[in-house]
């Protein structure tokens, strides 16, 4: 809502500055976006008229006109505008103006003859983009005035930037009432006289749905001037409020919207056939709009039609068939208040926003509309003249809505807003904000004007006393709040440790888009059942992730090709998969790693970064739990058949996956060098296991390092698992601490180079002992996965 | 004898003067004072002597090998000193290298502030909750007093599946479920990530929102003012101004935006603050008596307050951050400034 701030200080005009009157408009929550002068910088330009014009002796195209401009004499202009001439009234720029741009008009001789000054068009005074030559003062403007006070350009554009709760002050009477309580002041909204109706003729008016339309008043004015210019004062308000002008009637409806907040609609009645008739549209029926838009209508979208068809989408725009038009005479105006519900949403389901529309929806006073339309009559009539019907109302009391009283107990207001407020500034403060109110032992019944629409429990009328008295002159308290103490869970690993322990590894946290590129979604996970968005923002945000891995992959490529070849990448977010018809939502945490294993150093050689580089860090990440896990070899769309782990829990639960990017992905998807990626279900990842106190022993440990040959398929897991198998209760620790392949060890077999740490509870073990633990430990080994001691 | 004896010792003390190091020292002390060294001979010829020669000629050997000996200990000394000495200077390193191994990395910068904002309100025991991210049309409107063709719905561009799911376009739904779930007294706060259909140099499709409520009996709109006060001065560690503006949420009555004085340029009007000196922070209000129903709270018991605030906004304030957009872009040169 843009609006003059002289216009608004007609109504109301306290003592303050622009700046101060923003503030407080700001301040009590209607807040101003922008304040911008109504006219660019200028001076020195007077009302002229031009009494006396010649051709000039050396030039087609000049004219040396005598301009009067209030002195004794005339000035000697020289002008060049095609539309000058003898009797009109120009805006004449004197010698030592200064238009805008720094533009100064100082003597001058034009092909030989003196020129004292500068006749303007809208474009010089910058009031306009362009302009077709001089600008055309009214007959009347008074002759060397200057044009800023005569066209009232000292002056701002207000703009405000409403919630949609104050429909109320979608108007300046509706901000002058704001501005008006806020400084304590009285004001009174435009007086309007009923005009004489001078002719008989009206048109019938059925409402069909009168639960939408409760009330629709028509009245038709015959023989206006189709000709008639829009005064200069209206098109100059229209202009700072940000309408453009059009033609008279069309331009009084305009204004009467800015004015008071109802819109109106004027139809050319030569066009309309039959009667009016408000109803909801018929299936297929379509109308071609005043913007030329063409739209196929549903069954529940209201319209104004005649007895052929469908003439208006009702509060929204009307047609073009039915518009008046330069060679209209005969109007038929329109004033109706329809329900919020029924306009809000139809506007935006056609594409269309409009000021009418953006008023209906919001809530207009359901009480305004025969005052809206007998102001519409007598400007129409001031301006293009014309005789006057007799209006023709449809109101259905039942459906028109009622403002009842709402209870504001003193209590309540005091608990809520921790302040003791008089009686009298609680009142005084409704009865100026246009509330009726009767005081009753310890409350208030307020009932709220038909424009607001947001007032109907006791926490409007609370927020009301709020937003007057000034929110910031309210208390703050400190938080004197019940506290119990905090919870401890242990059992579940903060998230927070997990993502500092990656860092520390040298993993940078990212955030992706949780939606994806359908196409890398489809390469990475092909089998998961995608969640769709209806209303992407663009084809490659379009489908929910289903794996963290879509946007980390992107954000690394991101990185290698600006000259990073070092990338390790961490995520915690929610996977989303349609799963047995259910949006499931899954929280992950993913990472990925690729270029060497260390940022470059001098003292550790340059190596890339493996499998195992990336497992140290899972490992590490379950050693924050003390869950056992299992890496068990499997097969992810994703990853390379040979390099990729499924992590399992104890209890076989599946945590995620670790591995490297297939190579044909890796190729595909732009990258030059292997990439590492891991994905684990936080819930899992997180389940910690509560330490449980073991007793030391107090007699020595022995470690014993032992060589096994196996076959190339017995995975190292295995052994392990087969040694912590025998159950041998003075085994502590087994630590694989060689791989070896090569000469020495037969083809198709490795050696496995383990150390064994035995410790008894109860005494020191003895060699022989020690011995017979481990022979039978090979014995074992050797029938269960024929491990051989190497020699 | 005795003359042998001092040739023996000027010898002795010669070679300890020689030696060049402790082996060679060592060699010296085996050959004068090991089992076959020279003043052990000396020693055991004494055997020959009778006793009181024996002694008279012991106390000489004696006194030259204590003069050997402490001569030995000194040279010992020195020579221990030396290897010290080229132990040292030859192990020294120029410790300006840079040190091997792993580097650190950093937290997004929406992650430090998000903690920093959940660390603020858990001292006064708000718990932290979080919420799903596809929701139901119920909880992200309805619940909340935003009912269908409601205007306030076109405040947000919304991410639909279908008609009744959609991404939610702020944390306020966590609200709803845990009111539905647990009774008052209340004190919650829910960050996450929120979607609204809107891209553009200011907006991005998904960013991050803390929720934080709080319901019990007598929460009055000066608690609120406190909170919310007391929150931004410990977020920006400063003792900025800060001023509530009305405003309108379907779900707080009253409501308030929340103006704090620029932190780019101290209040004196900047670009940053479009020339105002202040810029808006967060919204926030009293918990509308619509959502108390709707959750089944009894509104006459119970009030309580709902503050919402953007949490890139925020890191953008505190970190003098320019372009929304780069949050999302994980380029390394930006991530890597916030350690």
């Amino acid at each position: 809502m843009q609006i003059s701030e002289a216009w608004l200080r007609e109504y109301v005009n306290p003592a303050i500055t622009t700046e101060q009157l923003v503030e407080q408009l700001t301040m009590a929550g209607l807040e101003v976006d922008s304040v911008t002068p109504a006219a660019a910088v200028f001076s020195g330009v007077v009302v002229g008229e031009v009494v006396a014009m010649e051709q000039h002796p050396d030039a087609d195209r000049l004219k040396v006109c005598q301009v009067a401009v209030g002195e004794a004499e005339p000035l000697q202009i020289v002008c060049g505008a095609s539309n000058v001439r003898v009797g009109l009234r120009i805006p004449a720029a004197l010698i030592g103006a200064v238009l805008p741009g720094d533009f100064k008009i100082k003597k001058s001789k034009l092909r030989g003859v003196e020129s004292y000054g500068m006749l303007c068009s809208e474009k010089e005074l910058g009031l306009a983009a362009d302009a077709n030559g001089l600008m055309e003062l009214a007959a009347d403007a008074p002759v060397g005035v200057d044009i800023r006070d005569y066209l009232s350009l000292n002056d701002n554009i207000i703009e405000v930037d409403l919630t949609p709760n104050r429909a109320d002050c979608l108007s300046v009477e509706g901000i002058a009432r704001e501005v008006a309580v806020l400084n304590k002041m009285d004001w009174s909204a435009t007086q309007v006289e009923k005009s004489a109706v001078s002719h008989a003729d009206t048109l019938i008016v059925s409402v069909e749905a009168t639960d939408a339309c409760p009330r629709y008043l028509g009245r038709l004015i015959k023989g206006v001037n189709p000709k008639a210019e829009t005064p200069l004062w209206m098109q100059e308000r229209l202009r700072r409020s940000g309408v453009r002008s059009l033609s008279a009637v069309v331009d009084v409806t305009n204004y009467v919207l800015i004015e008071l907040g109802q819109p109106l609609h004027a139809f050319d009645a030569a066009k309309l056939s039959g009667s009016i008739n408000v109803r909801y549209a018929k299936t297929d029926e379509s109308i071609v709009l005043l913007n030329g838009q063409t739209i196929k209508l549903d069954n529940e979208t209201l319209v104004i039609a005649d007895d052929n068809q469908a003439l208006a989408l009702a509060g929204v725009m009307g047609g073009s068939e039915s518009a008046v038009s330069d060679d209209t005479q005969d109007v038929f105006l329109e004033c109706a208040f329809f329900i919020p519900q029924s306009i809000a949403g139809k506007a935006r389901n056609y594409g269309l926003h409009t000021d009418s529309s953006h008023r209906f929806e919001r809530g207009v006073d359901p009480t305004l509309q025969e005052r809206a339309i007998e102001r519409a009559t007598q400007l129409i009539i001031d301006i293009a003249g014309g005789s006057v019907g007799a209006i023709t109302e449809v109101t259905t009391a039942s459906t028109l809505p009622q403002r009842s009283a709402v209870l504001l107990r003193k209590l309540r207001l005091e608990k809520t807003l921790s302040i003791n407020l008089a009686d009298e500034q609680v009142v005084d403060i409704f009865q100026r904000l246009g509330m009726s109110v009767q005081t009753q032992p310890d409350s208030w019944s307020v009932t709220p004007p038909g424009c607001r629409f947001d007032i109907a429990i006791e926490a409007d009328l609370i927020e009301e006393v709020a937003r007057i008295v000034g929110y910031n002159n309210l208390p703050n308290s400190s938080l004197l709040m019940r506290s119990e103490l905090g919870k401890a869970t242990e059992a579940v690993l903060d998230l927070d440790r997990v993502k500092d322990l990656l860092v520390d590894r040298g993993y940078q946290e990212a955030i992706t888009y949780s939606f994806v590129d359908e196409d890398i979604q489809q390469v990475v996970a092909p089998d998961d059942d995608v969640i769709r968005l209806k209303n992407p923002i663009s084809s490659d945000l379009s489908v929910m992730r289903t794996t963290l891995w879509c946007g980390l992959l992107k954000a690394a490529l991101h990185n290698t090709n600006r000259q990073q070849n070092r990338v390790r990448f961490f995520e915690t977010g929610l996977r989303f998969v349609n799963k047995d018809d259910n949006m499931q939502q899954q929280k992950m945490l993913s990472g990925l790693a690729l270029g060497s294993a260390y940022s470059e150093q001098w003292g550790v050689a340059t190596r890339k970064v493996d499998f195992f580089d990336v497992k140290a860090d899972m490992q590490a990440l379950f050693s924050l739990t003390g869950a056992a896990v299992q890496f068990v070899q499997a097969k992810h769309h994703a990853l390379h058949p040979g390099q990729t782990a499924e992590i399992l829990s104890q209890q076989g639960d599946k945590i995620g996956w670790l591995g490297m990017l297939h190579p044909t992905l890796e190729k595909q998807l732009g990258f030059d060098t292997q990439v590492f990626l891991f994905e684990l279900d936080q819930d899992l990842l997180l389940n910690k296991q509560i330490p449980k106190f073991k007793p030391l022993s107090k007699y020595p440990s022995v470690r014993r390092d032992i060589a096994l040959i196996v076959k190339e398929e017995v995975a190292v897991s295995e052994i392990i698992n087969c040694i912590k198998g025998c159950a041998e209760q003075t085994l502590q620790d087994i630590v694989v601490f060689d791989i070896y392949r090569g000469k020495g060890v037969e083809e198709g077999s490795k050696s496995v180079a383990l150390s064994l740490v035995i410790q008894d509870f109860s005494q020191t073990l003895t060699d022989s002992e020690i011995d017979a633990i481990f022979s039978g430990l090979l014995e074992t080994l050797t029938t269960k996965i024929s491990a051989k001691l190497r020699d | 004898m005795s003359a042998t004896l001092e040739e023996i010792l000027a010898q002795a003390l010669q070679q300890l003067r020689d030696a060049q190091d402790l082996n060679q020292l060592d060699l010296v002390r085996v050959h004068y004072l090991g089992k076959k060294g020279l003043f052990t001979l000396q020693m055991k010829e004494l055997g020959a002597l009778g006793p009181e020669q024996r002694r008279a000629a012991g106390q000489v050997i004696n006194q030259a090998k204590d003069q050997f000996q402490q001569q030995l200990e000194a040279k010992k000394g020195l020579l221990q000193n030396a290897a010290l000495e080229a132990r040292l200077a030859s192990e020294g390193i120029d410790v300006t290298q840079p040190g091997r191994g792993q580097t650190v990395a950093g937290l997004h910068p929406v992650t430090t502030t998000l903690r920093r904002i959940s660390k603020i309100f858990a001292s006064v025991g708000f718990q932290v909750v979080e919420g799903p991210e596809i929701e139901d049309d119920y909880h992200n409107f309805e619940a909340l007093n935003i009912p269908a063709h409601h205007p306030a719905r076109a405040m947000h561009d919304t991410f639909y599946f279908d008609a009744h799911t959609v991404l939610r376009t702020h944390t306020s739904p966590v609200q709803i479920r845990v009111m539905e779930s647990e009774k008052p007294p209340l004190k919650v706060i829910a960050p996450g990530r929120v979607y609204r259909c809107d891209s553009d140099i200011t907006h991005t499709p998904m960013f991050h929102q803390v929720e934080g409520f709080l319901v019990d009996t007598d929460v009055s709109f000066a608690d609120l003012k406190g909170v919310v006060y007391e929150f931004l001065r410990a977020f920006f560690e400063k003792d900025i101004q800060v001023r509530f503006r009305p405003s309108y949420f379907p779900f707080t009555e009253p409501s308030a935006e929340v103006d704090i004085e620029c932190v780019m340029c101290g209040g004196q009007g900047c670009r940053v603050c479009s020339h105002t000196g202040w810029l808006e922070v967060m919204g926030c209000g009293m918990i509308h008596p619509e959502v108390f129903k709707a959750v089944n709270i009894d509104s006459e018991t119970y009030s309580g307050f709902a503050f919402g605030m953007g949490v890139e906004r925020l890191a953008m304030l505190r970190y003098g951050i320019n372009d929304l957009r780069l949050f999302f872009e994980n380029d390394l040169k930006f991530l890597e400034q916030f350690k």
